[in-house]
């Protein structure tokens, strides 16, 4: 049976009719599979979540401990059923404990691949090619401008930057989850061992990085630094949300540095005052993307989130059948962290 | 190559007009003749040719990406070196890249079939932000925020000399420069400029205060009208011998006239039509204005007998930066000049003689000349404080007037603002009552804070924005606005903030104009926040109606 007729869009966001759930809900459901911890695609008040247990531990983290009445956690390539429909959960690569889900029925398997990348994360196993009829992709970097250099060149940019500007304090914007932590993880592998200064609302995401044994050297929170003056030619981590507003005004002399996928676009970077912009992202990149669809080599593809006419164009040009899958709520950006 | 892209990205995304300087600085010290020359002429726009036209960089992108991937890539960035610097196709890497000289060189020498291959092959080479930095450069498109006075003042900073010395030398020395920076580090001689039309710094004025006016003395003041027009400069030398062949100074420029900015720009381009006419040696102090008998009178060399019919500046600011200006344009709002000084006339410096000898050869000189489209300013008088009160608020009835000029009839012409000299004396400003609309956070020292605003005024029950404006607080003012812009918030577009149509600025401003560009209809003329009314309630500010009624004539 074709998924068409069984994996349906509405506005809480995808259901699958048969197996009675949905696939990253945006609002309280009775069954919701999660991909991965963003907040636009996990959110509190399920009655019966299940997803990988890096995941599950991520939500707990940011709703506690009650953020679901039932959470069961699945275990990577092991298959559970959900009245007719088999699922199985497999790696996206796009940040610690990531997923993408299979859904078997009838003949026909569709894969949602979540949000993913295919570059190395130290942080998740890599994205797995999963065979299947449907393929549903995102298209966040969906144009073919968007090609993300190698993590290193931009680690180089901002190491260079500290030493152009010794006395500028390099308040560095990243999403706090997925983001913050391969930025550490990726300056650290640089040679960059001295503490890394954090804002608040990083704390708790890093402190479970590091309960999961990922090694994030010396972080020290910015609240619990006393003369906040000793954070000239430091590295602070912040939301992007926090880069202009009142509280960098306590740190000196801000150099004001931006890591996201989109600022590889100009504009984009200006818009964001960013002074020296990091293209960093956990998305795909344009030919990340065609990569995946040659390698999945799928009947058809849907794409979702982003900018799905390009994808949707250069997917039929390449001999699949395209069509563009409107689900409500990912924001690009603010939440979904790239 | 690569030194000046990575100036050029860095240049991009740094705030500030210090820092910015501080790394164009960098680059000049660091950068070798004649790849630092070529920079400072793409950033100051004194580049004197295209590489390519836009049109060859589009259609060699057509030949190589597809045409419906590159107009949804252009569509979403916006941009189209951008555009293009991202979605070239194909690349080898080369290292190190042809210097910025060599690119030069090779472009103005490159037979124009052969352009286009040219561009695909350093393309080719180069990475996304240096083809970016090579597609700005090659269509002089350079949008730094960087002015070419800026540079003028980095140059004077780099070499410890005076900005007036730059100025001086700007004009008759040419990209790329090699003798004027070696000057400047001491390593050669000053460029020789002795036969070269050039920008000659200005002398300028004082507002004037209540006790110059109470102590005003008859018969020691040049009284004129002060023009709402552009100060400029013109300054020609058509009798240039050709005698400097023994030149080892082959960046002299052969520039024959120019017309200069007050702040030394060149912006001849613009005014074809009241260069064409000028011949002789002379350096002209003048304002430019759209003289609507102007052309008409060159036809018949009347020019100087007919009095000039004064348009607004409203007029002339549909002449200013234009690179080419319409034949139409040109007829419908010829440009004049009101001279008011003379630097040199018949190849005679004048600077050291009094402003009263200055201005007796000067009106000899136009009377004699009939020079189309130069018109002497006239003289007014007033032989009492009392009287000259009376003159000023006569002569400011008059919108195509600002106010009155008061020159001391012995002073020297001196470059500068030398005290008590010169004043200038504004007509009040005109201020309304405006609702403000929209906030942005500021630049600089006022970043983080928000700090430009958009004000409206009443149409009916609606709003309507007429102006935008950043001066006139202080810190404290800043602080509370900020904080009145944070707790009144009600939406978000992009940097901007819409805020609760609640508080009412009295906003000063010189002139109001029609408009097609404004929903409003109006645009004001140098708005600024006079005060800050948080006693006055919204719904008491002032209608749309109430300013039109304040348009010049």
């Amino acid at each position: 049976m074709h998924p068409s007729t069984w994996l349906k869009t509405d506005n809480t966001g995808l259901f699958c009719e048969p197996g009675g759930f949905y696939i990253d809900p945006m609002t309280e459901v009775t069954t919701a599979l999660v991909t991965h911890g963003h907040a636009d695609h996990a959110r509190a008040g399920h009655h019966c979540v299940y997803a990988s247990k890096e995941t599950l531990a991520i939500m707990q983290t940011r709703y506690g401990e009650d953020m679901a009445k039932h959470q069961h956690t699945v275990t990577l390539g092991e298959t559970i059923t959900f009245n007719d429909v088999s699922v199985t959960f497999y790696p996206a690569g796009h940040i610690l404990g990531s997923t993408q889900i299979l859904l078997e029925y009838k003949g026909f398997r569709i894969v949602v691949s979540g949000d993913y990348k295919r570059r190395h994360d130290p942080t998740c196993p890599p994205f797995k090619v999963v065979p299947c009829d449907v393929l549903i992709t995102e298209a966040t970097f969906g144009l073919p401008v968007f090609k993300h250099p190698p993590i290193e060149n931009e680690i180089d940019k901002l190491l260079h930057s500290l030493r152009v500007f010794p006395k500028r304090c390099h308040l560095v914007g990243a999403y706090a989850l997925g983001k913050c932590q391969r930025l550490i993880i990726a300056l650290r592998d640089a040679g960059y061992h001295k503490p890394i200064y954090l804002h608040g609302a990083q704390l708790k995401l890093c402190d479970l990085y590091q309960q999961f044994n990922i090694d994030l050297g010396e972080l020290i929170p910015v609240s619990e630094v006393g003369d906040k003056k000793t954070l000239a030619g430091e590295i602070v981590i912040a939301p992007p949300s926090a880069l202009s507003d009142r509280w960098s005004r306590s740190l000196p002399n801000v150099r004001t540095v931006m890591a996201s996928g989109w600022m590889q676009i100009r504009a984009r970077a200006k818009q964001r005052n960013a002074e020296l912009p990091l293209i960093i992202s956990d998305h795909c990149d344009w030919p990340e993307l065609l990569m995946t669809i040659e390698q999945v080599n799928p009947k058809e593809v849907w794409v979702t989130h982003g900018r799905e006419d390009a994808l949707m164009y250069q997917a039929e040009k390449m001999g699949y059948k395209a069509r563009a899958l409107s689900l409500v709520g990912y924001d690009e950006e603010e939440q979904g962290g790239d | 190559m690569e030194a000046f892209s990575d100036l050029l990205e860095q240049l991009y995304y740094t705030a500030g007009n210090k820092a910015k300087a501080q790394l164009i600085a960098d680059y000049i010290a660091n950068t070798p003749d004649p790849d630092r020359g070529w920079a400072i002429a793409a950033m100051a726009g004194t580049l004197r040719f295209d590489f390519f036209k836009r049109n060859t960089v589009k259609k060699l992108i057509a030949e190589h990406t597809d045409p419906q991937l590159f107009a949804m890539s252009y569509d979403y960035v916006g941009e189209v070196s951008e555009t293009v610097a991202h979605l070239w196709p194909h690349s080898e890497a080369v290292s190190p890249l042809p210097s910025l000289h060599s690119i030069v060189d090779t472009f103005a020498n490159v037979a124009k079939q052969q352009v286009s291959k040219t561009l695909a092959d350093y393309l080719t080479m180069m990475t996304p932000s240096q083809r970016w930095a090579l597609l700005k450069l090659g269509t002089r498109g350079l949008r730094i925020g960087v002015s070419a006075r800026s540079i003028k003042q980095i140059l004077a900073d780099y070499g410890n000399k005076d900005i007036k010395e730059i100025e001086t030398l700007w004009h008759a020395v040419t990209p790329p420069y090699t003798q004027l920076l070696q000057w400047l580090e001491g390593k050669a001689d000053k460029p020789d400029i002795e036969n070269a039309v050039t920008f000659h710094p200005v002398m300028l004025s004082h507002p004037i205060e209540e006790s110059d006016i109470d102590g005003f003395e008859p018969g020691m003041w040049q009284i004129e009208n002060k023009y709402d027009g552009i100060r400029v400069q013109l300054a020609v030398n058509t009798e240039k011998t050709i005698q400097k062949i023994s030149s080892d100074n082959t960046e002299e420029s052969d520039i024959e006239k120019a017309l200069f900015s007050r702040t030394g720009d060149d912006i001849s381009h613009s005014f074809p039509d009241l260069l064409e006419h000028m011949q002789g040696n002379m350096v002209l102090d003048g304002e430019l204005l759209v003289i609507q008998n102007a052309s008409e009178e060159a036809k018949e060399s009347l020019a100087s007998i007919a009095p000039p019919k004064v348009d607004t500046f409203n007029a002339l600011q549909q002449r200013l930066n234009k690179k080419k200006p319409a034949k139409s344009l040109m007829q419908s709002n010829p440009v004049g000049l009101i001279v008011y000084d003379a630097l040199v006339l018949e190849g005679e410096q004048l600077t050291s003689l009094t402003l009263q000898e200055r201005r007796k050869k000067l009106a000899a000189w136009i009377e004699h000349k009939k020079i189309p489209r130069v018109f002497l300013s006239n003289t007014l008088e007033a032989s009492s404080p009392q009287e000259l009160r009376q003159l000023h608020s006569r002569v400011c009835a008059n919108r195509s007037v600002e106010g009155l000029m008061l020159k001391r009839l012995d002073s020297t012409y001196v470059p500068g603002r030398p005290k008590g000299k010169w004043f200038k004396w504004k007509r009040d400003p005109l201020v309304v009552d405006a609702v403000i609309m929209y906030a942005q956070r500021g630049h600089g020292k006022r970043s983080s804070f928000y700090s430009d605003f958009t004000f409206g005024a009443w149409q009916g029950e609606q709003l309507l924005p007429i102006g935008k404006a950043y001066s006139g607080f202080t810190d404290e003012e800043l602080k509370k606005l900020d904080n009145w812009v944070r707790r009144n918030a009600i939406g978000r577009f992009g940097p901007v903030r819409e805020v609760k149509k609640e508080l009412v600025f009295e906003v000063a401003f010189d002139a109001v104009h029609p408009s097609n560009r404004h929903k409003s209809g109006v645009a004001l003329r140098f708005p600024r926040i006079h005060r800050i009314r948080w006693d006055k309630p919204a719904n008491e500010a002032d209608t749309l109606e109430a300013l039109k009624q304040l348009i010049e004539r």
